[in-house]
This record gives C-alpha cells, structure tokens and sequence, in this order.
C-alpha cells in the first residue's frame, strides 16, 4: 500500500473539529475559509489543507513527505484569540480516541518511520461554546479572522524561506 | 439475569470512587463504586453521557439533508449513521429495491468503515491492554507504547485504517462529511481507476487481518482462564442476519438468541422494532437501557456488536473468516461465548471478513455503473437498520408533506449495551477489586471490561483542553480524600 500521496505539497494545514458543535466548528470553518481564499494569494506558495473530526492514527501517514505542519483547533484553554506553539513528538496522556494530541501522532510518525517527523506548530484557537447545533459564537468568529490573518503571514514568510533556500 | 452490585443498600455509609471520565472509548462515560471501609464493594454503576438533544436536531429538516447531517453525530462511525438515515429514507421515497449499484456501492462503503472502526479499535485501543497487560505501566498503555514495542503491528493497524478510510473517500465523494449516499440510492459510482487503485491493496488488506486473528486467538491460549472468564456474563444476543442465517453487515432481519443458544426470534423485520424492543430508563442514568419486550426487562436485556454478531449468525460468507469462526464456536464448547474479552476474537473475525467482502465486491463491474438512484411510491415514515460497528443501529423518521422529519428516533449500538456494560464491570469489580486497596491498574480492570464493547459514548467534541481522566476519592459524607487527574496533553 502506498503511504505516501504522489503529489504533495511541502506545507500541510490540518484542521479538526465537529461543524455542528458550535465553536468546535473552527478547525473545519479555518480550512473552508483559508482554500476560499488561497487563490488571490500567489505569495502563500504551495500547501495542502486536510480536515478531519479528530486526530487518528492514519493521519501520521499524511504528515509525510511534509516539510512543515501546522494543526489548528478549537481550545477551551488557550488565550483569545489565538495561540501559537511549537510541537514535537511526545508520548502523552492523549489515550482517547478522540483526544491523540498532534504531539502523540508525531510520535507515532517517528516509530512507524524512523526518522524525525516534520516541523510543526499548533495553531489553537479560543473557543468557547461547543453544545450541539449551535453557531459559532461571536467571539469565535472574530478569534477564526485573526487566526486567519496571523496564517497568510505565516505561509507567505514560509514560502519566501524555501524561496530564498532554493537559490 | 441478576442486578446485583446495581443498587447499594445504604449509600450513603458507602465511600465512592470515580473513573471520569473512561479513557479509550469515545465521548464520555463515569464509572462510580461504592465500597464500604474494609474496600468490599456494594455498588457499580456505568454512567454514559447520550448524545441527547440530537433527534430535536432533526426534527424540522428536509428528510433528504438528514444523511449528511446525521454524520455529525459522531466522528468515529459517521458513515453507519449516514447509511441508517438512508435506508430509513429509502422507504420515504419509495425505493424499495435499490439499484444493483447503488446497493453494492453502499454496501462496499459500509464494510470499507467497518474495516477502518476495528481495525482501529483493536490496534490502538485495545491492543495496549491486551499486549502489555492490564496493569502494566500506563504510559506504555496507549498506540505510541505499542508502536516502540511492536512496531509491525502498530504499522498494519495504520494502514489498515488508511485503507477503510479511502475505501469510504471513493464512494462517499470525501474524506469526512461525505455525501455519498442519498435517499434512494447513491449519488457517485467508482472511476475504474478508483477501483483498481483500492483491488491493488486488497489482498494484503486480507492478508493482515487474518494476522490479527491470529495475534487475538494467540493471547486467548496463552491465557485461557483469563479469556475465557473476565467479566464474563450470560445474556441474550441481537443482531441482524441475512435471509440465509449468515453474517451480514448492511442488511438483513432481527435475529435473537437466548444465554443458551436458543432462538427467541428471528427473521424480524426491523421495521416493526418499536414491538420487539422497549427502552427502560433508571434515574441515575442518562442512557436508556432497552430490553427485549417479550421476556420483559428483568430477563429481557442483551448484548449487541461483534460477539453477539458472530455468535448469532449460522455461518460467514467468505471462505477465511468462516473457517475463524467455526474454530471459534468450537473453543466456545457447548455454550455461545459469554466472556467480554470474546469480543476481541469477535471482531477480528468480522475484521477478515470484512476484508474479504471488499476484496470480492472491488471485482464487481456495477460498482462503476450509472444506474445509481430509484425511487416509488412516497410514504411517510421508515425504520433503517444495520449493522455498525458496534452492533446494530436503528434510525426511525417521520416525514409530512411537506418533507420536513417530524420525528426523529435512533437507537445507537451503545445503548443496546448499556446493561450488558454495567453487567460486565460489576462482574469485574466483584472479582477483581472485591477487598482491595484500589490502584490505577486495578481500576484499569474497570475500564478494560468497557473498552472490549468498543462503546460510542458521545460525539465527537474535542476540544484541547477538555479531556481529562479524574478519579476521586469521597467519604461517606462526599468530601474528598483524595484526587487524581490525568490531562490527554499533559506529558507521561
């Protein structure tokens, strides 16, 4: 079976959550929002977006050939509107099925691959109301434009660095 | 069928402890325990939040949005609830009899995700406790431990689930949300280079879950007397069977045996489940407990899923996984299995099966037909039924004339097993924490039980930050003594 795509592109975007859950809605809506978008923007170079309910296993598999990964969620947690952080392999406590934190499936990258998984943050972004058939809040709304905006810097300096690298 | 250790004589002289929430299962479920100063135990109780609230989600909506948005319930088996609403719907529109394609189309859909939900639960859920034991150190209890340990069967897991999941992308147009199947049919066939994409993993498909079956039936003898007694039960068992008595995911009748083996009915239809199944509610709980009409709910309770599914059925129709099954029935001697760790044996045999059935179905020529929807004279209500990976699912609407659903009703696999949940982990504590002092790995016992059911507890709300496993510890007078948490990003 083959585990890695034919085509990728060097930068995955991978967003999580349930649209029908209110503010968890956010991951999915980031990714809706960020595709709408990618077209009147050249300067963002070449990514690939993925959206899913939750973390799984499988998805180690679409971190690879990746040169960096950014994975955004909805959090309870983290500062309004959004928060940054670096990730890396860990083994965590993230035993549910439906909790594997983007730490643990970089471990899981390591031993299925042998090899350093790729560079990657978290965008989560601050949420607040979760219950079934709600809206996004608006405070959620207003959280998802500025994760939005703080993204097309980021993929625009990321694709600027690969530029500069490749000459 | 007793209720002992359900209701302690005086609770309030009891101290309570509580897994809060049950790790490795989806959503959200609290186990309580009561127990008394020299730790005997008088009281086990699981309590499961139900995704309550959803059939008002529908009520209201045009009946043909009602496949895409059932999905939402849960993000682990999107697909079985997208396939219910559409058999129900089928009967809305008339279809009565589907499209040669649509119907394989369907049906290669919903074993691609029963492939993907086993695999999944067997080598990232269950396997840790099984390989490493039950009160092994914790942090080497979850998929990366397995990984370190066991890398090629943490790798067959992956790919496994890989290959469900692109089985349900082809046919369901996506990844997640798909929108493949419509009210009377399906609205998307195969590329033949979709299905030679997915023939040329097949086999190997086939070939590793016959290696599963073998790692499962491995531990059961190198381990009978634990196997074969862990909270072990005896209860009646539903499923659906095809019209021939075999194994059948995607369709078929009500079929209900006794503890014994007998047959209590069979060929029921579905349709007619509101006269065969009643659901209980208790007040400390959520979730209804459903129970057989005829025997009443004393007697009446039951198990569904993988064991009830293979233990149900007369035979399995393709040539590996029958072959497991009878030498399954055989170590089970006289008697269906009655032991919660069976599941685990169960469900592998439906994993080959599984994998055979899409092996076959991907050499069918229909799959890239165009002949895809039907429809018939228009009714008002239907019942859709099927086979998930939990055990059977029933989704039941209303319609008016204007389109809009009515009435919703569904009755998840959880639900069917929410006694024979609480049954299995009183058995659990009563042998294994009986008089004990209580430690994670002992209270692991609890949740090992509670994991072999696969349970589907809510849907799929996630949040960073939201998952915590708490246990606490209260006196008799509900102050606690002692705490401990367990944060899902927290570092081992």
């Amino acid at each position: 079976m083959s585990e890695v795509s034919e085509s990728i592109a060097p930068c995955l975007i991978f967003a999580w959550g349930n649209p029908s859950r209110g503010d968890d809605a956010l991951g999915p809506l980031f990714i809706e929002r960020l595709e709408a978008q990618a077209d009147g923007h050249a300067e963002w170079g070449s990514f690939d977006c993925l959206s899913d309910f939750q973390l799984q296993i499988e998805h180690a598999l679409d971190l690879a050939g990746r040169e960096r990964v950014l994975f955004v969620d909805a959090s309870l947690s983290c500062a309004a509107p959004f928060e940054v952080s670096l990730v890396t392999p860990c083994r965590d406590k993230s035993y549910t099925s439906h909790a594997m934190s983007p730490g643990a499936l970089l471990q899981v990258y390591r031993e299925l691959y042998g090899e350093a998984p790729p560079a990657s943050q978290l965008l989560a972004i601050r949420g607040q109301r979760f219950e079934l058939g709600e809206a996004l809040s608006h405070d959620a709304q207003a959280h998802l434009e500025a994760a939005l905006a703080w993204t097309g810097a980021w993929l625009s300096a990321s694709s600027s660095g690969r530029r500069a690298a490749a000459y | 069928m007793n209720r002992e250790l359900e209701t302690a004589a005086h609770p309030e002289l009891l101290r309570r402890v509580a897994i809060d929430p049950v790790s490795r299962v989806e959503g959200h479920g609290k186990v309580s325990i009561l127990l008394d100063q020299d730790n005997r135990i008088h009281q086990v109780r699981l309590h499961i939040v139900e995704f309550r609230g959803f059939e008002k989600f529908i009520q209201g909506r045009p009946y043909w949005e009602v496949p895409v948005m059932v999905q939402r319930l849960c993000g682990i088996c999107p697909v079985s609830h997208h396939l219910a609403a559409s058999k129900a719907l089928d009967l809305i529109v008339g279809a009565k009899q589907l499209t040669p394609s649509a119907e394989k189309l369907r049906r290669l859909m919903h074993y691609g995700q029963m492939l993907q939900s086993h695999a999944l639960h067997f080598f990232h859920l269950a396997s840790p406790d099984l390989l490493f034991g039950f009160d092994s150190e914790p942090g080497r209890r979850n998929i990366v431990g397995i990984a370190a340990a066991h890398p090629e069967i943490a790798r067959m897991g992956v790919l496994l689930r890989k290959f469900g999941q692109e089985v349900i992308r082809v046919t369901a147009g996506k990844r997640v949300h798909g929108t493949g199947s419509v009210p009377g049919g399906v609205n998307k066939s195969l590329t033949s280079e979709e299905r030679d994409g997915l023939i040329r993993d097949a086999d190997q498909m086939v070939s590793w879950s016959a290696q599963a079956v073998g790692i499962i039936k491995e531990l059961h003898r190198q381990n009978p007397a634990l196997y074969d007694s862990f909270g072990a039960f005896r209860s009646n068992s539903l499923s659906l069977v095809a019209a021939d008595g075999g194994l059948d995911f995607y369709h078929g009748r009500l079929r209900a045996r006794d503890a014994d083996g007998g047959l209590l009915f069979d060929q029921a239809d579905a349709q007619g489940y509101e006269r065969l199944i009643t659901e209980a509610v208790k007040p400390w709980s959520y979730m209804k407990f459903p129970y057989l009409t005829a025997l009443g709910e004393e007697a009446g309770w039951y198990k569904v899923g993988p064991l009830a599914r293979v233990i149900n059925c007369d035979h399995i129709g393709t040539p590996l996984a029958e072959a497991e099954r009878r030498e399954f029935v055989a170590h089970c001697a006289a008697l269906p299995a009655q032991a919660t760790l069976a599941y685990h044996w169960a469900r592998m045999i439906e994993l080959l099966f599984a994998a055979e059935t899409l092996r076959d179905l991907l050499e069918d020529r229909d799959l890239e037909g165009d002949d895809l929807v039907t429809s018939g004279e228009r009714a008002f209500e239907g019942v859709g039924a099927i086979e998930a990976p939990r055990g059977t699912l029933i989704h039941h609407y209303r319609v008016d004339e204007n389109d809009l659903v009515t009435m919703a009703n569904l009755i998840v696999s959880t639900t069917h097993n929410n006694q024979a949940m609480n049954t299995a982990v009183r058995e659990v504590a009563r042998r294994y924490l009986d008089g004990r002092e209580l430690t994670e790995g002992l209270l692991n016992h609890i949740e090992v039980a509670i994991r072999a059911f696969d349970p589907c507890l809510s849907c799929a709300t996630h949040a960073l930050g939201r998952m915590p496993l708490e246990l606490t510890l209260l006196d008799a007078d509900g102050r606690q003594i002692d705490r401990l948490s367990r944060r899902s990003e927290e570092p081992l």
